[in-house]
């Protein structure tokens, strides 16, 4: 089962016939995700990678019943492919590209309050279940399954966590990459509250970045509402402040979004909070233990 | 990316939001000449001159090795002259620029705002800002205008007010009106103000700002609402739809090497450390400064070198990185998923052989798809190039790199 994708998921790819869309969709499918189509405007009615391409996501519903879209379009036409895939009825939207302009994600986010659409990302590796569903662009190989979740803002960080948890014994349930941009779809609460939910979820690891108060937002909620063991680790504890760190949204603001001020918070809220990105899955191990 | 007081002001004037009015000029003879253009113009001896540079605090700050302030009033052409030539050429150190400074290339020839009229001036405080949280635009002033308004939130929270705009309906006539009745104004100013406020935000959106801050907006003596300064950063992201913004980039404000690293797409943050990093992914290279530091070192950079860790982009981040002369070592720490590990380690031994002789040690960590293959190509290379799968690893060689 696990959270959010699994292999009955039917994924469509918006931006399939694209130079990013073609390989990332190719190792979707050899990973054995089931990929149901794609779409590029204007290329409706040919077929890309053995699979259908529709001109409009409300096309490629009708035809194949997908119910998750992954969006590999330019930063310039991604807000609109996002609302496109919202109002075709698509249940999951990952957002991988990056760059996309602020304020088209204010409007994004509006558009999609009182949908039933739930987007990851953008700027985000996607997320896969383990043996089951890859909707990104992480190597898949390094996922073994197993029953560790995680949340993460970064990429290679979470590649990082995930294989750390296999060294440790360990291995991945779901994991979401929710972006690193300074508006996203589904913030780390949310990302949190579905493995907790997961009965196939042991523990997990919740990787975040300085700026911004989703992870102290996240701790909040674990502090009421933990029922598993969560490992905790802040990427940035040596920014300087002001300082845009790669990320559109890692940049310190105030005292309140520093690494050291949400570590802080989390290890209050019974968060297993490691300063080391080395120690992370030796942690969720001794953790699953106690 | 920030823009000047002198360009802000331009683009405002466009979205007719009213402006102190100045001159923008480079020269001693230009400013003298801006000044008899503004004298006459407001028929007032009194004039502003302002240095032009991307720092706050200017008001306060001092040209190194003068006492000659970064804002200053003149009341003749020949107090002009001699201000401007003290501030043209000179490096401005103020509360925002750290000690080193920031040379200043330009100066504005304003308008004095203080003038004689029938009311008195006010000076008040506005910004239009992301709210990450609520994931909407809010406007945040205040009566305190004119000050360090991190020191208003922190000591008079409640003189701080906020209007956060709806995104499907932009900002309303009566939340224009809130805040003028909430900054006490009243009668033509009143009016003013809600006008101010509409065409400003109208200028925060259309030109994509990340961040737009006037301090002081200003009640002149004849009830003008104008903007005294203007602090305006635009979101890069969105420079693709403003190829006219985007050339107004000064890249002499910023620090050469990460003008140098961007020119090959390289995400490079300058820092004081002594241990250069080289990683790809954002997270992953802060988490591995972070790890630099509890390895007893500090780190000397912020390098995202993206998904293409190549035998190109690696040698030019081995000469960005070694252009400072405080690196003892240089970490490189790759995550290979679709990039593979043997590849980035052919890239680094090719670039290593490139350079020639590197006398500080270099470690290289790699771990992902073929990181063994990776590791034996490194430790059979010859080089002096030590080498790590574990992160764990790679934090002991550092630790032992700068003891």
């Amino acid at each position: 089962m696990s959270v959010l994708v699994n292999k009955n998921s039917r994924i469509l790819v918006q931006g399939f016939t694209g130079t990013e869309g073609t390989f990332h969709a190719s190792q979707m499918i050899e990973y054995g995700t089931q990929v149901v189509g794609g779409v590029t405007p204007g290329k409706g009615g040919t077929s890309h990678l053995d699979r259908p391409v529709f001109n409009t996501v409300a096309d490629a519903v009708k035809q194949t019943g997908a119910d998750v879209s992954i969006i590999f379009v330019p930063p310039a036409f991604a807000a609109d492919a996002i609302m496109e895939a919202a109002d075709a009825g698509i249940g999951l939207v990952v957002c991988i590209t990056e760059g996309i302009p602020v304020q088209d994600m204010v409007k994004v986010k509006n558009y999609l309050q009182g949908s039933s659409t739930r987007l990851i990302g953008p700027n985000c590796p996607g997320v896969i279940t383990a043996g089951e569903a890859k909707v990104g662009i992480m190597p898949g190989f390094i996922f073994k399954p197993g029953r560790i979740g995680i949340v993460s803002k970064s990429g290679t960080l979470t590649y990082e966590a995930a294989d750390q948890a296999v060294k440790a014994g360990l291995g991945i349930s779901t994991a979401i990459g929710i972006g690193g941009d300074p508006i996203i779809g589904t913030p780390t609460v949310e990302a949190v509250q579905l493995l907790m939910n997961d009965p196939e979820t042991d523990g997990i690891i919740m990787i975040g970045e300085i700026g911004g108060s989703m992870e102290a937002d996240a701790a909040r909620w674990i502090k009421e509402n933990k029922t598993k063991p969560v490992v905790g680790f802040i990427a940035g504890q040596t920014a300087p402040p002001g300082r845009r760190m790669g990320h559109a949204g890692a940049i310190i603001g105030g005292a309140d979004d520093t690494a050291a001020a949400k570590m802080k918070i989390m290890a209050e809220c019974g968060i297993d909070v490691v300063a080391s990105p080395a120690d992370i899955g030796v942690t969720m191990a001794a953790a699953l233990k106690k | 990316m920030n823009l000047h007081e002198y360009q802000a002001k331009e683009l405002l004037k466009k979205y007719n939001v009213p402006v102190q009015e100045g001159i923008a000029v480079d020269t001693v003879m230009a400013a003298e000449e801006a000044y008899r253009q503004i004298k006459t113009q407001t028929n007032n001896n009194f004039a502003v001159i302002k240095a032009q540079i991307h720092a706050g605090g200017r008001g306060k700050g001092k040209i190194e090795g003068t006492e000659q302030r970064g804002v200053a009033v003149a009341k003749s052409v020949e107090d002009v002259a001699s201000i401007a030539k003290n501030i043209l050429g000179g490096t401005l150190v103020t509360i925002q620029t750290g000690p080193t400074g920031k040379k200043v290339n330009k100066i504005l020839v304003a308008q004095d705002v203080y003038y004689s009229g029938p009311n008195p001036v006010k000076e008040f405080y506005l910004s239009i800002l992301l709210d990450r949280s609520k994931g909407m635009n809010v406007i945040m002033y205040s009566t305190e205008g004119g000050m360090d308004i991190e020191e208003v939130a922190h000591n008079t929270p409640e003189k701080i007010f906020k209007e956060w705009v709806h995104p499907g309906g932009g900002l309303q006539a009566y939340q224009a009106r809130k805040i003028a009745f909430n900054l006490g104004l009243s009668g033509e100013a009143f009016k003013n103000c809600t006008k101010f406020v509409t065409n400003l935000y109208n200028a925060y959106v259309g030109l994509d700002c990340g961040m737009l801050e006037i301090n002081p907006l200003f009640k002149t003596s004849d009830e003008k609402i104008i903007a005294v300064d203007c602090k305006m950063n635009l979101d890069e992201n969105a420079l693709m739809r403003h190829a006219d913004l985007a050339a107004l980039r000064d890249i002499s404000e910023e620090d050469p090497t990460e003008v140098e690293a961007g020119q090959y797409n390289l995400n490079f943050v300058k820092l004081d450390g002594n241990v250069g990093c080289m990683v790809n992914g954002a997270g992953l290279a802060m988490a591995t400064m972070d790890m630099i530091k509890l390895s007893g070192g500090e780190p000397a950079n912020f390098l995202d070198v993206g998904g293409t860790a190549n035998a190109q982009t690696v040698e030019a981040g081995f000469r960005i990185i070694m252009k400072d002369p405080n690196v003892k070592a240089i970490l490189i720490n790759i995550f290979g998923g679709i990039v593979r590990c043997d590849r980035v380690a052919a890239g680094v031994i090719e670039a290593y052989n490139k350079l020639g002789n590197i006398d500080i040690p270099i470690i290289v960590r790699l771990q992902g798809t073929n990181a063994e293959e990776a590791k034996k190509l490194i430790d059979e290379s010859g080089l002096k190039v030590q080498s790590a799968i574990l992160l764990s690893e790679a934090a002991d060689l550092v630790r032992k790199a700068v003891a």
